[in-house]
């Protein structure tokens, strides 16, 4: 008989592994079941990464209350986590006087949220924050701020790991069904698992994922959107640069967006698309993100741009459905009891994400004696970043361990140690992907032009991987087939 | 940490950087060090196992090994110290750099240093080609690197897009190996690789080439699955009806070389936004005194031996400045016509009377004269019945008086 879990979750982003470290707290048996071949490798790795005061939506709305909730734990997750946080601030900017308007009424809705430190700022007043931005009025958002989403997940899940919760990666789910009041749940790659909850918090897939068991209508309407990424861009803008949300309530609208590494995003477009998968680009809205772009930031038309991107929303509406949002739904099923459906968790989920771990553990809580775990470790060390030690502490980490002396990525200054390192980690590292999002190896200007034969080295010097087990992301993505010539 | 005053630091051990520290060295300067951030000397010599180079310099057809051994010859013969598997990280103007290697940091403090980088491929991103992101899009030097140093073999149906020279040689190794090699593409009317390249790599491999021609978008989730290609009109539009899907699994991009200046760039070194490299005089010396910029760090070359000789005078010029400090240099600006892309080096000390200007067109140009004037005198005067830009032309110009009117220009002559 197989292990019975006190919960499983489905789905390893941002919000699945919220609510596994947050209910790692307690003694319980936990597994996040995921379908890719890493966590955040669905919507919380095709984000803008940012962090929302939370004045867009609709006050009492589930996406307002966790948003403004989920906002207060950036700073002490940062901390606690080790993955990345910074305040600095946003302007929302109104290029026309007929816009002025929909900037009040953006800080009405966010006082009404409970926002704090809105303020409608003129022409000069703009110039002074962003010198190269133009319009003729914002309003300043000074709490607003970015993380990077994926080593948020990245964080989260690790420390999950390290405080007892199971993680497996490659499978996805493709029946549940009740057996003697636990959750059967069987996945593609011929894997059985049974739990006695069950918190589906598969993103993109959560409609569909609940429909293999719950009787519910919910549908996942995909909303792509593509994104310019620029190279490292010094003194070209510190705060993010919003136009006002466009009116159909669809988005926020095509922004500005320096990362936590320093690039530049500009995106994301709005394209309902027929499938939960295609996060292609497209000609047409390249060129349109760039020309949006310029109207707020002329220079961006210069910048080095280095990658183009896309991710999807899971919108729960059509355009033109009569339905101008729509609220998260967190819930458990009213006849499937102990399985919770996360659906629609759309921007601004990553923001929402602590509080929506906290909803969901009340939830759990309510109905089960929580045991707090008294091993549980809040803490998680990201690893070192050699390029940003000072001399003297490079000097001396070189010494200690002469891997950091061998750099592997020229554009980034990656050391060995760190890929090893980011290889090493507690949940593993399966793709190339993987590893790049963990130390920043392949994704600066040249894109793995230097260093692509150098990792494929160290996987093999390593970690013994032959050609053939190395992929990009998951399993159908390999980047050899075998040898040119046979030993 | 090491702190150590040197005379001269050359960065990147390849052809260029070789070349430099070797007529450094027999210029007389000891207290040199070449640094390279590669576990051999060579650069990317050494993954270029093809023919074609030392036609120049060394009378002889090698492959890229072969003439890296040759030099490296040389340089052990000259004494020459080097470092391997050390990669300089910072640099400033006051010529300091920071070099990591498995031996600890190195802090150095050169009386002149010799920027020789190299370039770096443009990548897919760069070309802002849209469609999916799948596994099996290789710049042509990285599947260069993988199949010939790695021995990997990188796909099975490969489009190359880009007939620079890389992706042509690339088209034959990997026809050679096995792989079906469907087309390349070339977005411009002609092919931007050297002609032996073309007729040597895809005419005799029966290799097709498609001119006028680019990828418009890319498709398969995981692995590459297809291409969708479509012809230019004049104005390089894409002609979405003459859109074609190739299958394939694998995509070489070969779409141009960028030298490397970010080390450039934190020793408040100019740039030229035409060669993206240093702005230099004939000297081949930069803005910053005493730091000399050579080979592809400097602008694109053709051939190795090339970079090899510009290194050679970098490596000449380190070693004077070494000796003797210049007093103020006035520098006079070589101009050029619109159909010359750019010219190197881009400024003339006064006291030059002879130097040697190296040139590339915009684009193609037949029954064509180049003329190079100094004011009223003409320097240079030569009819072409074909000039390329693939082509880097290399002129050599002296007069008695000082060259503080440089000017190339094209003049069209009658059909022969």
């Amino acid at each position: 008989m197989n292990k019975i879990f006190d919960i499983i979750i489905i789905g390893a982003g941002v919000v699945g592994c919220s609510i596994a470290r947050e209910l790692s707290r307690f003694k319980l048996d936990l597994m996040v079941i995921e379908k890719e071949e890493d966590v955040a490798s669905g919507i919380s790795k095709g984000n803008s990464g940012v962090i929302h005061a939370g004045y867009h939506k609709e006050p009492g709305s589930l996406k307002a209350t966790l948003n403004v909730a989920g906002h207060r734990y950036f700073q002490e997750w940062g901390e606690q986590l080790d993955f990345p946080v910074k305040f600095n601030g946003k302007l929302v900017v109104a290029k026309v006087k007929e816009e002025v308007e929909g900037l009040r009424k953006l800080m009405e809705r966010g006082r009404k949220n409970g926002v704090k430190g809105l303020e409608l700022i003129d022409a000069q007043q703009i110039k002074n924050f962003e010198p190269r931005v133009e319009g003729i009025a914002a309003m300043y958002s000074p709490f607003s701020g970015i993380t990077s989403p994926y080593l948020m997940t990245i964080a989260l899940a690790e420390n999950a790991c390290r405080n007892g919760v199971k993680f497996e990666f490659e499978q996805e789910v493709n029946a549940i069904s009740r057996v003697n009041n636990l959750f059967r749940i069987q996945t593609a790659g011929n894997q059985e698992y049974y739990s006695r909850w069950l918190i589906n918090s598969a993103g993109l897939n959560s409609a569909k994922v609940s429909r293999l068991i719950c009787h519910n209508k919910h549908r996942i309407f995909p909303c792509r959107g593509q994104y310019y990424l620029t190279d490292k861009i010094d003194d070209l803008i510190s705060m993010l640069i919003y136009p006002l949300p466009s009116k159909d309530g669809v988005t926020l609208g095509i922004h500005i967006t320096p990362t936590v590494d320093g690039n530049i995003l500009i995106g994301p477009s709005a394209e309902y698309i027929d499938s939960l998968e295609d996060t292609a680009c497209t000609r047409e809205v390249m060129d349109k993100l760039k020309r949006e772009a310029e109207q707020f930031l002329p220079e961006i038309r210069e910048a080095p741009f280095i990658r183009n991107y896309a991710g999807i929303r899971p919108k729960l509406f059509y355009p033109g459905s009569g339905v101008n949002d729509s609220d998260y739904i967190i819930e458990e099923d009213s006849e499937i009891h102990y399985m919770i459906n996360l659906i629609g968790i759309e921007s601004p989920g990553l923001t929402a994400a602590p509080a929506i771990a906290d909803m969901v553990v009340n939830m759990v809580g309510e109905k089960e004696d929580l045991v707090l775990n008294d091993q549980f470790c809040p803490e998680r060390k990201a690893p070192l970043i050699f390029a940003q030690q000072s001399e003297a502490d490079q000097a001396r980490l070189i010494q200690d361990d002469p891997a950091y002396g061998e750099v592997i990525c020229r554009c980034e200054t990656v050391t060995r140690k760190e890929v090893i390192e980011a290889f090493d980690n507690i949940l593993g590292v399966r793709s190339l992907d993987g590893l790049k999002r963990r130390c920043r190896i392949m994704a600066g200007r040249c894109q793995g032009g230097f260093c692509t034969t150098r990792i494929v080295e160290i996987l093999r010097d390593e970690y013994g991987l032959s050609p053939e087990q190395i992929f990009k992301s998951n399993f159908q993505s390999p980047l050899f087939y075998g040898r040119v010539k046979d030993d | 940490m090491i702190e150590k005053d040197i005379d001269i630091a050359v960065i990147g051990a390849g052809p260029a950087g070789m070349a430099a520290a070797i007529s450094a060295r027999e210029k007389g300067v000891k207290d040199i060090i070449l640094l390279e951030r590669n576990p051999f000397l060579g650069g990317i010599l050494i993954q270029c196992i093809h023919d074609g180079f030392g036609l120049h310099l060394f009378d002889q057809n090698l492959t890229g090994p072969e003439y890296a051994e040759e030099l490296i010859q040389h340089l052990i013969k000259a004494k020459v110290p080097f470092l391997t598997e050390a990669m300089v990280i910072d640099i400033n103007a006051q010529k300091e750099i920071r070099v990591v290697s498995r031996q600890g940091l190195l802090k150095l403090k050169a009386k002149a240093i010799v920027l020789a980088m190299g370039c770096r491929e443009r990548t897919r991103g760069a070309l802002e080609i849209p469609g999916t992101r799948p596994a099996g899009i290789f710049t042509a030097g990285v599947a260069q690197s993988l199949v010939n140093l790695q021995n990997l073999k990188i796909g099975k149906e490969v489009v190359i897009l880009g007939s620079g020279d890389v992706g042509l040689i690339m088209a034959r190794r990997l026809k050679i190996e096995g792989l079906k090699v469907l087309r390349v593409i070339e977005k411009l009317p002609y092919c931007s690789g050297l002609v032996r390249n073309r007729v040597q790599c895809l005419r005799d491999y029966d290799i097709p080439l498609h001119l006028s021609s680019t990828v418009i978008d890319i498709h398969g989730k995981d692995r590459l699955e297809a291409l969708t290609a479509a012809q230019l009109n004049e104005k390089g539009e894409i002609l979405y009806d003459t859109a074609e899907v190739i299958p394939c699994d694998t995509l070489l991009l070969s779409v141009g070389l960028i030298p490397e200046n970010e080390l450039s760039r934190k020793a408040e070194v100019r740039l030229d936004w035409r060669t993206l490299g240093a702005e230099v005089d004939d000297y081949v010396e930069t803005n910053t005194p005493g730091i000399f910029s050579c080979g592809n760090v400097l602008h694109i070359h053709d051939v190795a031996d090339y970079a090899s000789q510009e290194g050679f005078l970098a490596g000449e010029r380190a070693a004077c400045r070494v000796r003797e400090n210049q007093g103020k240099v006035l520098r006079f600006p070589v101009n050029a016509s619109k159909e010359i892309k750019y010219v190197v080096p881009q400024l003339i000390r006064e006291d030059c009377r002879e130097t040697e200007l190296k040139f590339r067109v915009t684009e193609p140009f037949e029954n064509i004269r180049i003329i190079v004037k100094n004011g009223g005198e003409t320097l240079f005067r030569k009819k072409f019945l074909k000039i390329m830009p693939s082509e880097m032309n290399m002129v050599k110009i002296s007069s008695d008086k000082p060259l503080d009117k440089v000017y190339v220009e094209l003049e069209k002559t009658e059909i022969a």
